[in-house]
């Protein structure tokens, strides 16, 4: 079953055609792969799903409540409020904020639901008690920062983190807002190999939470172990899309992409 | 001379309301803007006009003047949301100058250049606060302001929408990403911040009982961000601080009697040499930051 597709997405950059008709389908529980050459237009087929971008022609379809909502060209923050996160390809925390903090506005819209009144006592109740935050948002927060073995870096600025720790951090802040669909843009880079598996465990417990995730990686091992589904793209075209098995023997893969790396 | 430091505590009283209106804007939401003299007077003359016109009494003009100056911080707010820092600067100096040329020209109702005058005074419980001969009532007056809206930026500063806030100035692509609406968030701080600048604007109007137009000047909106950049973005403690000492320098030269030797501009050599040096040895501001990991760290071992 579908949770996100999309149709015919294009995204045209003046004269440039950065995604070019690109049907894309996300299964429920599955990890999906984007892979492509640098340059193929993965990460502008994000940004046109997460809100960062409007496609210039097509649809991006995601499921609510069982039903296609067309979530074309929606504001970001309406998107992550309909359950779909992301990260970036270059981290972007909120350097200045604690671990803690960058957690905690990941659950920003989780945790503004209550009605006026109510939010106008817990103000000041809170107020009074000089107490910052609900114990419902500090729970959360701990349970990410554990989920995500953050916990010991709770009072530390996100810049001072190790880059693996940012990584995790990132992940950590977007999986604070309970998504059903967890967008990952190139979360290996950079790591070296010891640090990719820990990752890939990291992934993984992810969606066994039930989370759907979609990665964007140009680690061919990690890819390979983890996706369930690959989807293929070049100069903004979609080439392939199929099992890891189907993809290392797609002729027109190892064309574009692959080379003679074909053995692996 | 004592009643001089106590008029200097005044207008830093005045000033750290500005001040505080400006660090929610550019310390908080990372916005630079310039326009805090533009909702200052706006403040000053809703107070003027409303107290000698319509004979209104000043806890009548209060509520007008914060939510006029707060209603043109969203008129500003809208339509300045795209565009980012040296823009946006731009944009806001443009209101600023826009808001006093305003003042200067509309003749029938802000009787111009000359200003408004003869502004009753301010009445608590029937008894009148003189400014001039027992300005002390003035300053407690002020400073009972200055801590209420301490108290509730603080408040802000730690809460979700403060949060968000930060979230914003600290990258905006990512706060949208995270479900937050920055939009909203942009708008609201400029309409906080023009909202204590339009409180500070009647504190004024009442402690010179007159206004004109030639107050509201673009150097007071730099003077303002001056403020803030001197004592720590992003602290509210450091934007009173920071009022407090351009307010020193300011009347330096009057404090030491030496207004004959020394020419007009000294001031404005003065600032400009503090801000050099500030920029080389502390581009924090003197109290920096306000350090929420160490405050965290503390609020958790108790």
């Amino acid at each position: 079953m579908n949770l996100l597709h999309t149709e015919g997405l294009t995204r045209e950059f003046g004269g440039i055609i950065a995604v070019s008709n690109v049907d894309f389908e996300v299964e429920e529980g599955l990890i999906t792969g984007l892979i492509g050459p640098n340059g193929a237009g993965k990460t502008t087929c994000f940004n046109n799903m997460t809100g960062l971008d409007t496609p210039t022609k097509g649809k991006v379809f995601f499921k609510v409540n069982g039903e296609d909502k067309d979530i074309t060209g929606w504001p970001a923050y309406k998107i992550c409020r309909l359950g779909i996160a992301r990260t970036f390809q270059n981290i972007r925390l909120f350097k200045e904020l604690t671990v803690g903090e960058n957690i905690m506005v990941g659950c920003h819209f989780k945790t503004g639901k209550s009605p006026f009144s109510g939010r106008f006592a817990n103000a000041v109740r809170s107020y009074v008690r000089m107490k910052d935050e609900t114990e419902e948002l500090y729970e959360r927060t701990r349970k990410w920062m554990e989920f995500f073995n953050l916990a010991p870096f709770e009072y530390e600025a996100a810049k001072n983190l190790p880059y693996g720790q940012q990584r995790e951090l990132e992940i950590a802040r977007a999986m604070a807002s309970d998504p059903k669909l967890l967008f990952l843009d190139e979360p290996a880079a950079g790591m070296n190999p010891n640090e990719t598996e820990d990752l890939m465990k990291t992934i993984l417990r992810i969606r066994n939470l039930g989370v759907t995730v979609v990665l964007i990686e140009h680690d061919m091992r990690l890819v390979m172990q983890i996706c369930d589904n690959i989807t293929v793209l070049n100069y903004g075209q979609k080439i392939a899309c199929g099992t890891p098995n189907d993809i290392k023997h797609d002729p027109q893969v190892i064309e574009a992409y692959l080379g003679k790396e074909d053995e692996e | 001379m004592f009643n001089f430091i106590i008029l200097i505590f005044i207008y830093t009283a005045i000033y750290s309301l500005l001040a505080m209106g400006q660090n929610v804007i550019t310390g908080y939401t990372g916005m630079l803007s310039l326009c805090q003299a533009g909702f200052f007077a706006i403040g000053s003359y809703a107070t003027a006009l409303l107290s000698v016109k319509c004979g209104w009494n000043f806890w009548a003009t209060l509520p007008v003047s914060i939510g006029l100056s707060a209603l043109f911080g969203l008129i500003i707010g809208l339509p300045t949301l795209r565009l980012k820092g040296d823009y946006l600067c731009i944009a806001t100096l443009g209101f600023g100058e826009i808001v006093r040329n305003i003042l200067i020209n509309w003749m029938s109702l802000t009787n111009g250049p000359n200003g408004v005058q003869r502004i009753p005074m301010v009445k608590i419980f029937g008894f009148a606060i003189n400014p001039r001969s027992r300005n002390w009532q003035y300053l407690i007056f002020c400073a009972i302001w200055v801590l209420v809206c301490y108290l509730l930026f603080e408040r802000l500063a730690r809460s979700r929408m403060g949060r968000a806030m930060e979230a914003i100035r600290e990258d905006e692509i990512a706060a949208a990403s995270n479900g937050i609406n920055v939009t909203k968030y942009k708008v609201a701080a400029f309409m906080l911040g023009a909202g204590v600048a339009g409180l500070a604007g009647s504190l004024q109007a009442e402690l010179i009982l007159s206004v004109m137009p030639s107050t509201y000047t673009f150097m007071l909106s730099v003077m303002v961000l001056c403020m803030v950049v001197l004592g720590g973005m992003g602290n509210f403690k450091a934007a009173i601080f920071g009022a407090f000492i351009i307010e020193v320098i300011d009347y330096l030269p009057k404090m030491l009697g030496l207004t004959s030797v020394l020419p007009p501009q000294f001031k404005q050599i003065l600032f400009g040499l503090i801000l050099v040096v500030m920029m080389i040895c502390r581009p924090q501001g003197i109290l920096g930051r306000q350090n929420n990991a160490l405050r965290r760290s503390r609020e958790a071992a108790k």
